[in-house]
């Protein structure tokens, strides 16, 4: 997985990701926010959703408690 | 007696210009990707032979340095050939060792050629185990809007590339087309019209045409 490291901390592009999903964002407004390139942002958003790191509303995302403690301590 | 006639050779399905693109998810040196992650940018898919090989190199050095160009034009590039993630990441390492040139792009690893059958980029004539130099343009709705095939032994032109994309995204903007090696800043063409009315009415009309016949008017942009 591209956005998380085998002993489970979180990669610089995956971290960013996280903490810039606080507050829920689609993910052209996460890579505006991130200045990820979109291609980026949908396929770790896709990734780190299945590994419950982040949830899907329907197009918006936020990051999962799981998720903010692990960018936390990435 | 009479002689068996050779069988066939395999059908390759290619893509085709106006069509959507074949969908595909396929692991890159970026994470695996799907050509859905690209909608709402233009993407230029191209396909190269091998990793480790002097033609290929040259060509992902031209692609990355024409990279800002693109971005500016909300175009993405993704790479592949026929090797593995492993293979690919030792590659593109070699290359900012050597050549001093970041490659900004992710790969596809395309080992069991899923992608490459796909989009026709297998030319059994040629090669069976390696992919020709294929371009693909998708548009960012998904739509094939060029296609360019080179073969094996010939690198391709990278300003060639920035000017299709201008052409196409000029066109799609003004509705026009574009005349032979034109570039930013030339005339452009106005479509033909379709009925005899409409010839009639593009002599006559004062519309800032410059035009030489009925089917064939440009103006500047």
């Amino acid at each position: 997985m591209p956005c998380v490291n085998a002993d489970g901390t979180v990669t610089e592009s995956g971290r960013a990701i996280l903490l810039g999903l606080k507050e829920a964002k689609t993910a052209e407004a996460l890579a505006g926010a991130t200045g990820l390139p979109l291609f980026r942002v949908r396929s770790g958003l896709r990734e780190m959703a299945q590994a419950g790191l982040v949830v899907d509303l329907e197009g918006a995302y936020r990051v999962t408690e799981r998720g903010q403690a692990l960018a936390e301590r990435s | 007696m009479e002689a068996t006639p050779s069988p066939a050779p395999p059908t390759t399905h290619l893509p085709r210009i106006g069509s959507p693109a074949p969908e595909f998810e396929a692991p890159t040196t970026h994470g695996v990707l799907r050509l859905e992650d690209y909608r709402g940018t233009w993407l230029i898919l191209f396909s190269h032979p091998a990793d480790f090989t002097p033609v290929c190199t040259t060509e992902f050095i031209g692609f990355a340095q024409l990279y800002p160009e693109l971005k500016k034009r909300n175009v993405e590039l993704l790479g592949l050939s026929i090797d593995s993630i492993y293979a690919h990441i030792a590659w593109v390492r070699n290359i900012e060792q050597n050549f001093s040139v970041k490659i900004p792009f992710p790969v596809i690893a395309d080992l069991n050629k899923e992608v490459a059958t796909a989009y026709g980029m297998i030319m059994p004539g040629e090669s069976k185990t390696e992919a020709s130099r294929c371009v693909f343009v998708i548009d960012p709705e998904g739509i094939v809007r060029a296609m360019i095939y080179y073969p094996l032994t010939t690198g391709r032109n990278m300003d060639e590339m920035l000017r299709l994309i201008d052409a196409l995204q000029t066109t799609d903007k003004h509705k026009v087309a574009t005349p032979a090696n034109w570039k930013p800043g030339d005339k452009v063409i106005i479509p033909p019209p379709t009925t005899q009315e409409m010839a009639e009415e593009r002599l006559s009309a004062k519309n800032g045409f410059e035009c030489t016949d009925w089917y064939f008017c440009r103006k500047k942009l």
